[in-house]
């Protein structure tokens, strides 16, 4: 929800920096980032001696800091470093399944080429890493911080290309068309996510979840990857510019209130039916006996 | 009251006395108006289940002319401009637009659609439940089976009407209803196609089908459902409620309270409790969110659509049914028609059948007029739990979708759970249910021969332990055997206010003066047990 607005990049995937966290998707207090805690000399004589070939004399201190981030050797070894620490995280807690190398074994698929986006998408929403094996991974508060996610995405991304994590801020949501993100999400969405983003089953235990705990990002990156049973909605499908009025109409729904009082779940006629047999004629039966307890003379 | 000069009169002539008084002299209406108006009604809380419908009828009536007041139901499309912002520009029905209009844009519209609403889900589900309080009672039995019949068909037209009124505002929702209707009706050996190309005017969605909907909906089917509970009510009036078996009862009295003044504030109490509840449910929950669901196009359906509860068990026999296809002859009966036209049409045709098939199987074809209890009557009970149950299973099953996703349960366990309940669910229903009626007649034998379990274990001098039985108590009359003692009226007793305690009872009895001031009941006014004589 409070995207908030990333600096200008060429590599956006690949540096902390780059993919500001998002609040919802981390309960998790973001720390800060682990790049200042590694202790700033150690790292300062890396890119030194990096730069130094370079630039020659300009060497030292302060004012290497200050100019450090423009430049992109710097991003490079950033970016080398989170994708080591992405690369100890994932032996960690994903290898089991995945494989050593990412290539996927029997009871995990392949990660070369699903991207940064894919990581951001699963991981962030606390699907993986895999509570249990079961027909589907259900949404969960996520175990990783949002610097080991990224880091775990651009370790994920160097294993060979996939979607970048896309960026949604708050400007291009609010500036997107919502009547234009409802159509797209009537013909593309609900089907299967149910027309007030409620979800709904599909076979055997597999179900479209409920849209209603997403962030707009989260929801980019899902059409972008498709995980689970969702088919992609690849770039050429939907523009970046459609897909963020789509996750602006799901994030309108979420939070606009229910206009005609309890939304009973946003389900329509089931719980209204309940509703009715409990409250209404269940209410007014009690009525009757109410009446009739009364009526001895 | 055909007397040239009319009586002098016995009371103070108040306004009200003196508006009668000429009323009746150009109408003679005293006679009928003291009849009907002193006609006994018996009391039981289960016999107010029918007045919720009759009432919530009512209130569909009065939020459904508001409702027409603002509602275009045209078919034409429309770019909306209206206030509710996911949806402008978009391109919509009138029917639709309107609808949001009325939701947003109207005083009062939401609430007064809601409240409609509500209202048609209370309204078949009322009538549900007088069913089920009839057909447990065994009062549809002679001479009641026409009323039976009449309520059949109101239930039938009451679920119509529903679904029309369902379908009218044309959102993703109500379309894929619609869809769903005409599937049905083109599933129909040989005539379907012809009849859902006569009903919509030509291939689905058609282009002027809403108006013709309309029209049945606010004026054919509301004008037949009227003249039927008329029928209903008037045969109900004249052939007189049933009662349960008590003391004072016997199949020729009615015992109770007259219809003016207990009946008729008691009843109008009720009326306003009723359309409290309405209110309540309309004003604090949301019902029908069509913003949400979004314009109808015939191109899109969303997950979870769902018709109103009433409509739910086709839907859950529609989602239970193998996909078993028929071709032959040149002809292809699709598996939805099983479900959907031929399932519906055995089960209201069992239940308008039964009063007359429980007479062929009994043998019995004499007139009551005094009900049984379940017990009473257990296979009968079994029967209907057994319905029910068959019902149950197919109702539910329509929203196994909401229940799977909601319960964490495989949406393919519920359809076969559904599947098996169904041929086995009602047969376990009918034999448990026999069974707690067969016991409960033996336990009422039980203590109508030895009498009522004290508690009181007594050792006799052999060493056998016994428990102590008190006789079972006569029972005391609840009901004065006649009415009017307690509102009694002036010419029958003279005074009026018999045991005059209470506002209330002062203000009835006083009411009660005004309609007999000028003829006397005769002498055995008091202690004739009232309104039974013709039976």
């Amino acid at each position: 929800m409070t995207e908030t607005p990333d600096t200008p990049s060429d590599m956006p995937s690949e540096t902390p920096s780059d993919s500001a966290p998002s609040e919802l998707a981390a309960p998790v207090a973001a720390p800060k980032r682990p790049a200042r805690k590694r202790g700033p000399s150690a790292r300062r004589r890396r890119r030194s001696s990096a730069l130094v070939l370079v630039f020659g004399l300009l060497a030292t201190g302060v004012l290497w800091t200050m100019l450090a981030p423009t430049g992109n050797a710097t991003q490079t070894a950033d970016a080398n470093e989170a994708v080591r620490q992405g690369r100890a995280l994932y032996m960690q807690g994903c290898s089991t399944c995945h494989g050593l190398g990412g290539g996927g074994s029997t009871t995990g698929p392949s990660l070369v080429g699903v991207g940064a986006a894919a990581v951001d998408f699963q991981v962030s929403t606390g699907r993986m890493p895999l509570a249990a094996p079961a027909a589907q991974a259900d949404r969960k508060p996520p175990i990783y911080s949002a610097t080991q996610i990224d880091q775990l995405a651009a370790f994920v991304a160097s294993l060979g290309g996939g979607p970048e994590v896309p960026k949604v801020d708050d400007k291009s949501l609010s500036d997107a068309d919502l009547a234009h993100g409802g159509e797209l999400y009537r013909a593309n969405c609900a089907q299967c996510h149910n027309a007030s983003g409620q979800g709904a089953p599909l076979t055997y235990g597999k179900f479209a979840p409920s849209l209603s705990e997403s962030t707009p990002k989260q929801i980019v990156e899902a059409m972008r990857t498709g995980p689970e049973s969702m088919p992609v909605f690849g770039d050429r499908q939907l523009s970046e510019e459609d897909a963020v009025a789509v996750a602006a109409f799901i994030k309108h729904m979420n939070e606009t209130a229910s206009p005609g009082g309890f939304s009973l779940g946003k389900y329509g006629p089931v719980p209204e039916g309940l509703l009715a047999m409990l409250v209404g004629i269940g209410g007014l039966l009690a009525v009757c006996l109410w009446i009739g307890a009364r009526q001895k003379v | 009251m055909t007397t040239a000069s009319p009586p002098e009169f016995v009371k103070r002539p108040t306004p009200v006395r003196k508006a009668n008084r000429a009323i009746d002299e150009r109408f003679g209406t005293q006679p009928g108006l003291r009849r009907n108006l002193n006609k006994v009604f018996p009391d039981h809380w289960s016999f107010m289940i029918g007045e919720i419908a009759l009432y919530s009828f009512i209130v569909l009536l009065l939020t459904g002319i508001y409702l027409t007041l603002f509602f275009d139901p045209s078919n034409t499309e429309v770019i909306y401009h209206g206030s509710y912002v996911p949806l402008k520009g978009v391109e919509m029905s009138r029917a639709y637009a309107s609808t949001l209009d009325i939701s947003f844009d109207t005083r009062a519209g939401l609430v007064f659609r809601q409240i409609h609403h509500w209202a048609a889900l209370v309204f078949v589900a009322s009538i549900v439940v007088h069913l089920f309080r009839v057909f447990f009672t065994g009062a549809y039995r002679k001479p009641r089976e026409v009323n039976w019949l009449i309520g059949v068909g109101l239930l039938i037209l009451a679920i119509l009407e529903g679904f029309a009124g369902y379908s009218l505002p044309d959102d993703l929702l109500s379309g894929t209803g619609l869809r769903i209707a005409a599937s049905i009706a083109q599933s129909i050996p040989i005539i379907g196609t012809w009849a859902s190309f006569l009903v919509f005017n030509g291939e689905f969605p058609g282009d002027n089908f809403l108006p013709r909907l309309y029209v049945i909906h606010i004026l054919l089917v509301p004008g037949v459902l009227l003249a039927l509970i008329g029928a209903h009510m008037g045969i109900l009036w004249h052939q007189k409620h049933t009662d349960f078996p008590g003391p004072g009862k016997t199949e020729h009295n009615v015992v109770g309270h007259r219809v003016f003044p207990v009946f008729a504030v008691k009843s109008g109490g009720f009326f306003m409790m009723v359309f409290a509840m309405l209110a309540l449910l309309g004003g604090l929950a949301q019902i029908n969110p069509i913003w949400m669901f979004g314009p109808y196009d015939p191109s899109k359906v969303s997950s979870a659509s769902q018709p109103d509860w009433y409509i739910g068990f086709l839907d859950g026999s529609t989602r239970l049914m193998p996909p078993w296809e028929f071709r032959g002859l040149g002809h292809t009966v699709p598996a939805v028609f099983w479900p959907t036209a031929v399932l519906p049409g055995i089960l209201f045709t069992l239940l308008a059948l039964y009063p007359f098939l429980e007479a062929r199987f009994t043998g019995d074809t004499k007139s009551y007029n005094l009900l049984q209890r379940p017990r009473e009557a257990p296979t009968r009970t079994a029967l209907g739990a057994m319905s029910i149950s068959f019902y149950l299973v197919l109702w539910i099953s329509g929203g196994n979708d909401v229940i799977a996703k909601t319960f964490s349960i495989s949406l393919n366990a519920m359809t076969w759970a559904g599947r098996i309940g169904l041929i086995i669910i009602p047969p376990i229903a009918y034999a448990i249910t026999k069974k707690i009626c067969l016991s409960l007649q033996a336990k009422d034998a039980e203590v109508e021969h030895h009498g009522i379990e004290t508690g009181i274990i007594r050792q006799l001098p052999s060493g056998e332990f016994v428990e102590d039985h008190r006789p079972k108590p006569t029972p005391v009359p609840d009901h004065p055997l006649v009415p009017n003692d307690r509102f009694a009226l002036p010419s029958a007793n003279g005074h009026g206010d018999g045991d005059g305690k209470g506002l209330a009872r002062r203000a009835g009895a006083a009411v009660s003066g005004f309609f007999v001031e000028e003829k006397e009941t005769g002498p055995g006014g008091p202690s004739t047990p009232v309104g039974g004589g013709k039976h």
